[in-house]
């Protein structure tokens, strides 16, 4: 070990230090922040003026359809520009010549954009509750909670592929050819469980256990395979 | 008879690397030793890039290894803590400035003391004063190569890889990265530089390798250096058609 270095910081401080430079840089500018505020309203917004006529109010599966769009929708651009100022400078070569472990950079990018989506789906659920049902402020506590396991499994997949894509011309098309149809399952559960918790007449609360157990199971599934294959794609190995 | 290895040296044995049934390095056999500047030469698509990314750890060879002391180079974390390298790109946050830079990187390696370390190798590189607190996206090419030295010599590495490390530098900032090798070379360290600029590796490097399709097509060390006009002649021959 060369004289300088003392000892190697454990695996959960150098997450730390990836989440705290990523939100650092995040403070600083807010570019990503205000692009992706600015997507899921505007998302939320188009469907509020195609659904909402006078005092009809959409049923609550397209206004949980509308919710997990514009998360999606505003996520994916998030992922990307995350993962460029990485790019912009060969910042991640730096990274990985480092002694940091993988996992730890993967759960450290994981965690800020989580962070960053979360800041975001405030917006969207307050907007949400606003234009479309006062359910989702009834059902605050089920519906974030749902909202936060979707997002998890959301970026624990987007990170890998943003992460394959960091060398790519096309990663922008690329990252929704690519990460749409494997966030599937994901889409449908939060959907499917926010609709059934947000339902004017009669909430289905155990289907919406059921939804949640899901996006438990699928968060821990992709997530350990985000830690297994990030390494490998980044290195493009 | 074989010739003696100097400790701290980097011993590469038939290395070979294959990218999807491509053939970028092959049979691939040098010792860089400590206290010297080795210089890679070869055209473009000659492997140079690949042979760097091997000895940085960030790919594995297919084929053949890559001794350092006791330890065979491969995916550890802890030979990564003994190497530094400096490419064209400054592998550097441009939203940061350059103390947050060295001060993350610092921490990462686990360096005591890390902003401490930032503000001695701020002032070693000259941007202690007015740039230190400055985005790094706001600095010169010159500022960047400056800062991206700093950062690979933060944990005093054992072996120092640069890339290209003069591309797009103005004389003087060519001169002072070229008085940097030196220094390097100077403190004992094992220095392996890539470049397509002869005149900059003959003014610095005792041993060069030439590379040619993946293979070794010369290597040699000289302990008083090539010249520049003999470094022409013979990187013009060995790379002939």
């Amino acid at each position: 070990m060369p004289e300088r270095v003392t000892a190697r910081p454990s695996f959960l401080r150098q997450v730390a230090r990836i989440v705290a430079k990523d939100l650092r840089i995040e403070w600083r500018s807010r570019e990503i922040l205000a692009t992706m505020t600015f997507l899921a309203v505007v998302v939320v917004l188009i469907f509020s003026f195609a659904f909402v006529v006078g005092d009809a109010r959409p049923p609550a599966p397209v206004t949980s359809g509308i919710l997990w769009i514009a998360l999606v929708v505003s996520g994916t651009v998030g992922l990307g520009r995350t993962f460029d100022r990485e790019r912009d400078g060969e910042a991640i070569r730096s990274l990985l010549l480092s002694p940091t472990s993988r996992g730890a950079i993967y759960l450290g990018k994981l965690i800020a954009t989580i962070a960053l989506m979360l800041v975001v789906e405030v917006v969207l659920t307050f907007l949400a509750g606003l234009l479309f049902s006062n359910k989702v402020a009834e059902q605050l506590a089920p519906v974030a909670t749902l909202l936060v396991l979707g997002t998890i499994g959301f970026a624990a997949v987007g990170c890998v592929f943003s992460a394959a894509l960091l060398r790519s011309r096309s990663r922008d098309v690329l990252l929704s050819t690519l990460l749409y149809p494997i966030i599937v399952p994901i889409v449908i559960a939060g959907a499917r469980g926010t609709a059934q918790l947000i339902d004017p007449i009669s909430p289905d609360l155990d289907g919406a256990r059921f939804w949640t157990q899901f996006l438990v199971a699928v968060d821990v599934i992709f997530v350990t395979i985000g830690l297994w294959a990030f390494e490998p794609v980044v290195t493009g190995e | 008879m074989t010739t003696p290895v100097a400790p701290g040296a980097l011993v590469l044995t038939r290395v070979g690397k294959t990218y999807a049934g491509r053939r970028a390095l092959v049979d691939v056999s040098t010792t860089f030793a400590p206290g010297q500047v080795s210089a890679v030469l070869g055209p473009n698509g000659a492997g140079k890039t690949t042979l760097l990314a091997i000895l940085s750890t960030l790919v594995p060879p297919t084929t053949g290894d890559v001794r350092w002391g006791d330890v065979t180079l491969g995916r550890a974390s802890d030979a990564r803590a003994r190497i530094g390298y400096v490419g064209h790109d400054p592998g550097l946050y441009g939203d940061l400035t350059a103390r947050e830079n060295l001060t993350l990187f610092a921490e990462l390696y686990g360096i005591a003391r890390p902003a401490a370390r930032a503000e001695v190798m701020l002032a070693r590189v000259g941007l202690a004063d007015v740039a230190a607190d400055a985005a790094a996206r706001t600095f010169s090419r010159g500022m960047l190569q400056r800062l991206a030295l700093a950062r690979a010599l933060l944990h005093e590495p054992a072996l120092l890889l640069f890339d290209e490390p003069s591309a797009a530098l103005d004389p003087a900032g060519a001169d002072w990265l070229q008085a940097e090798l030196g220094a390097e070379r100077d403190a004992g360290r094992v220095v392996v530089l890539v470049t397509h600029d002869l005149d900059a590796a003959a003014a610095v490097a005792e041993h060069v390798v030439v590379l040619r399709r993946g293979r070794v097509a010369h290597d040699e060390t000289r302990p008083g250096g090539f010249g520049a006009e003999a470094l022409r002649a013979l990187y013009a021959e060995r790379t002939r058609a």
